[in-house]
């Protein structure tokens, strides 16, 4: 195979891994704040992306034009999902949280079943097919404002816990939960916020993988696993990490797509995880823990 | 007396701090020997050290003559020396029996016999009456005893207490103190404590080191510890002896 | 150790012990071939539940990938016997040491290099989805096309080659699961067994009472994955199909731990309940459906859905240790 066939596949892959790292960065948000694994990611992205069909076929929204407001019905849902179920299993053990996730998860695969029925769906924009060409190179115009965008969130997200005074208390509470509850923080609110952002991240991400991928209901576990392994690959907790993890995975997969066979290609991913876990357990830009 | 314990030079350095610096030692078999000194002053790194949670940077430790500096956690036990941790630590969810039985079980084989030894551990720390009762439903002081009742029943040669003492009314401190003589002297276990309660320092130790930034400023036997004008300077201070 | 299977037992729990081991026995003479794959598929839950509790329950470790040991079992004895007539008991003994062998290469590489908690559970997930993408590639079992044991109808059951029906398979899982039962027990009541429950409340604490925590995570894993191999060989046999697909799924290994939690994390009878109320759950949520003439797929798991999160919502500690209280067997029952 010719060099550029490699070069195309591998900035597709990296592109994709973007929207991958957006994806991933919620979770390790919530994770790192709220210390809960959210079992139900992938789930919580499938409902963005019916929404993003939904608006596209009966209105014909673009789903880039709609990035934001349903990013913000997935910031409610996470908001509430948080401040009304899971905010009384924060202090219950690994298995128990496990559990009420998969139980949410189950329940959103189901309803989206409900009402879509089981057939793929997607969105053809009129941009579906467009490339741009540098050189030998060409890039998928889809892939490329997806990825843009999901760098746009992801920084965004980032001057958020940097320069606002909410994001300062959240990361507060993330580094000390005890003592943000002495000097008065409403932890459960900041909690819920957060839980908000993660999802409001992975619906993002939801929406601009609408026009790469098929969607079905049962798209979310794939997702959710694909979420974890970026999310240790990168640190879980770190930011920069998860879109780096994305990237990594991204192209990994892509990659081994090319190589092997597209149908062996998350092997490459898990492999990646399991070296990193047992090389870096704290994940390529994660902090050791003291 | 021959040494016990004997640590030879060690030092502990954490991230550019030194906790420990070049601290030697020796416990008397049979002895209590305290280490006391200001929040800081690498107590409870020296104790990881000796209980094999840290490998000391340099320097060696010696229990009954033989190296055990570098030995997992586990085999320091094995080989003979039991510890309490700061912040009490008991098996929350197992009975006051079962977390003492856990400890009974690394020299015993059978689970009745380990039962046994069990309960006699748990008569002398006065814990018998509550054996069934859930560890994380006792209150501090009989949490703290459960710790010492536990690592008793490893039957070790050398006790480490970690500041048993400390959050303790001066009545339940007195018992404690009591109950450490006894073991002291009916079964010559040897006790090495780090202890900020100095009413309970004063009435036990045979000896005492002070620790000051990770270095010993004193050692020798409690009253002449107490005048030694350093230590009184750097520790005992305004404190009340 | 037999003579201290029934020490600390309550007369009135040996009474309900008993009735409930005679109403199993004696279910396949009233129940309906339904009603029976129903009972068979709650006694592989109940069995396979009790082997994970050894791992979590016991010695703290949350395994969220033992699909990958039933895998291993079913897997390695449906190839013995398509490609060389091995009957799955001589295939069991090649079975059981693969999935024991699989637990401990995970359990050595997670608990030599510390890898603890959450993370530990997604290597547990990691290997899984490994080797179900590697099955799919494998075509010495015939990849994702799927492996067929050769079935026919058959008069008489035969045991030895687990050719035969339904209550023949009912009576082997039965089996299965008492012996675990009285297996964990007596796992639960020795020296192992302390020393697993001390390493799952407080590792650093465990081993400063001189336990060698690696040596025990080890046994708990490598016990806990070479049991749940046999589930995977009656899997195969009971089923006669095998897609890694399937079988290796993430959702496959969540099914499995589903009942343990919910029945009681830890407690012997906690996966023996939780199978029996998930999996009668399940079956009713389908019956009630269909009486009310719903037929919408998906309908039944939305509801299961909001089943398990009211049961974990109420009973955080599971249904056993609450119901061992209300019929008066409150004394722990280990």
């Amino acid at each position: 195979m010719p060099f550029d066939v490699y070069l195309n596949v591998a900035v597709g892959g990296l592109l994709t891994g973007l929207v991958y790292g957006l994806m991933a960065l919620g979770l390790s948000v919530i994770f790192g704040v709220v210390r809960v694994v959210n079992f139900a990611h992938g789930e919580m992205m499938t409902i963005a992306m019916y929404i993003a069909i939904v608006l596209f076929s009966a209105l014909q929204l673009d789903p880039l034009v709609m990035l934001v407001p349903i990013a913000a019905v997935l910031f409610c849902f996470g908001y509430a999902l948080q401040a009304g179920v899971i905010n009384p299993f924060i202090t219950r053990p690994e298995h128990s949280q496990f559990l009420l996730l998969v139980a949410i998860a189950i329940i959103i695969i189901n309803v989206l079943l409900i009402i879509f029925g089981p057939d793929a769906q997607s969105v053809q924009t009129s941009y579906s097919y467009d490339s741009f060409q540098i050189g030998k190179l060409i890039v998928d115009a889809t892939k490329l404002y997806a990825a843009a965008a999901a760098l746009a969130v992801a920084i965004a997200l980032y001057a958020f816990f940097q320069f606002t005074a909410i994001g300062t208390a959240i990361r507060a509470c993330a580094d000390n939960y005890t003592g943000a509850l002495v000097v008065g923080l409403d932890v459960k609110h900041l909690y819920a916020l957060t839980f908000g952002l993660g999802s409001a991240c992975v619906g993002a991400a939801g929406v601009m993988l609408v026009l790469i991928v098929d969607v079905t209901p049962s798209l979310g576990p794939a997702y959710t696993l694909l979420a974890f392994v970026i999310v240790i690959t990168g640190g879980l907790g770190s930011m920069p990490g998860a879109l780096l993890g994305g990237v990594l995975i991204g192209l990994t997969e892509a990659m081994a797509g090319l190589i092997f066979t597209p149908s062996a290609k998350s092997m490459f991913a898990f492999a990646i995880l399991v070296l990193v876990l047992l090389f870096r357990p704290q994940g390529i830009m994660g902090k050791k823990a003291a | 007396m021959s040494a016990l314990l004997k640590v030879d030079g060690i030092s502990k350095r954490f991230r550019g701090l030194l906790a420990v610096d070049r601290l030697s030692f020796d416990v008397p078999e049979g002895g209590i020997f305290a280490v006391i000194g200001p929040n800081g002053a690498g107590k409870t790194t020296l104790f990881n050290m000796i209980a094999g949670v840290y490998v000391p940077d340099n320097g060696t430790i010696s229990f009954a003559g033989e190296r055990i500096d570098g030995l997992s956690s586990d085999r320091v036990c094995q080989r003979g020396i039991g510890r309490t941790f700061q912040i009490v630590r008991p098996f929350p969810a197992l009975s006051v029996e079962d977390n003492v039985i856990v400890g009974a079980l690394m020299r015993r084989h059978d689970v009745i016999e380990a039962r046994a030894h069990a309960h006699e551990v748990l008569r002398r720390l006065d814990l018998y009456d509550k054996r069934s009762q859930r560890a994380s439903s006792l209150t501090l002081p009989d949490r703290k005893r459960l710790e010492v009742a536990r690592s008793l029943a490893t039957d070790p040669k050398l006790l480490l207490l970690d500041e048993v003492m400390a959050g303790l009314r001066p009545t339940e401190t007195d018992r404690i103190v009591s109950i450490l003589k006894e073991l002291n002297r009916d079964s010559g276990l040897t006790i090495l404590l780090i202890e900020h309660v100095m009413r309970a320092v004063m009435a036990l130790a045979g000896r005492i080191l002070v620790l000051h930034h990770g270095a010993s400023i004193a050692e020798g036997a409690p009253a002449d510890v107490v005048r030694d004008q350093a230590v009184i300077d750097s520790y005992l201070g305004a404190e009340d002896i | 150790m037999f003579s201290r299977l029934f020490e600390n037992v309550s007369r009135r729990a040996l009474v309900l012990l008993g009735a409930l081991l005679v109403g199993l026995f004696a279910a396949p003479l009233v129940a309906s071939d339904y009603l029976l794959t129903v009972l068979i598929l709650i006694l592989y839950f109940a069995y396979i539940g009790q082997a994970w509790n050894i791992m979590m329950g016991f010695a703290g470790q949350l395994s969220l990938g033992h699909a990958l040991y039933v895998g291993l079992g079913a897997y390695t004895a449906a190839a013995l016997y398509v490609h060389f007539g091995i009957g799955p008991w001589i295939g069991l003994l090649v079975a059981v040491p693969i999935a024991g062998l699989a637990g401990a290469f995970i359990g050595y590489l997670a608990f030599r290099f510390k890898v603890g908690g959450v993370y530990f559970a997604i290597l547990t997930i990691a290997v899984a989805e490994f080797a179900r993408v590697g099955f799919d590639h494998l075509t010495w079992t015939k990849g994702s096309g799927g492996l067929f044991l050769p079935v026919a109808q058959y008069a008489q059951s035969d045991l030895w080659l687990l050719r035969g029906k339904p209550v023949m398979f009912y009576y082997i899982l039965l089996v299965a699961v008492v012996l675990a039962f009285v297996f964990c027990r007596a796992l639960l009541r020795s020296r192992i067994g302390y020393f697993w429950l001390a390493i799952r409340e407080d590792e650093e604490a465990a081993r400063s009472a001189g336990i060698d925590t690696f040596r025990y995570k080890m046994i708990a894993v490598v016990i806990s994955s070479a049991m749940t191999s046999f589930a995977g060989v009656i899997y195969a046999f009971y089923y006669n199909n095998l897609f890694p697909e399937q079988v290796f799924h993430i959702s496959r290994s969540i099914e499995i731990i589903l009942g343990p939690i919910v029945g009681g994390v830890g407690t012997l009878f906690g996966p023996i309940i939780g199978a029996f109320l998930l999996t009668g759950m399940s079956e009713s949520l389908i019956a009630a459906l269909h009486a009310l003439g719903i037929d919408i797929p998906g309908a039944k798991q939305v509801f299961y859905g909001f089943c398990l999160l009211l049961v974990i919502a109420a009973l955080p500690d599971g249904i056993w240790p609450w119901l061992s209280r209300r019929i008066g067997l409150s004394e722990r029952e280990k």
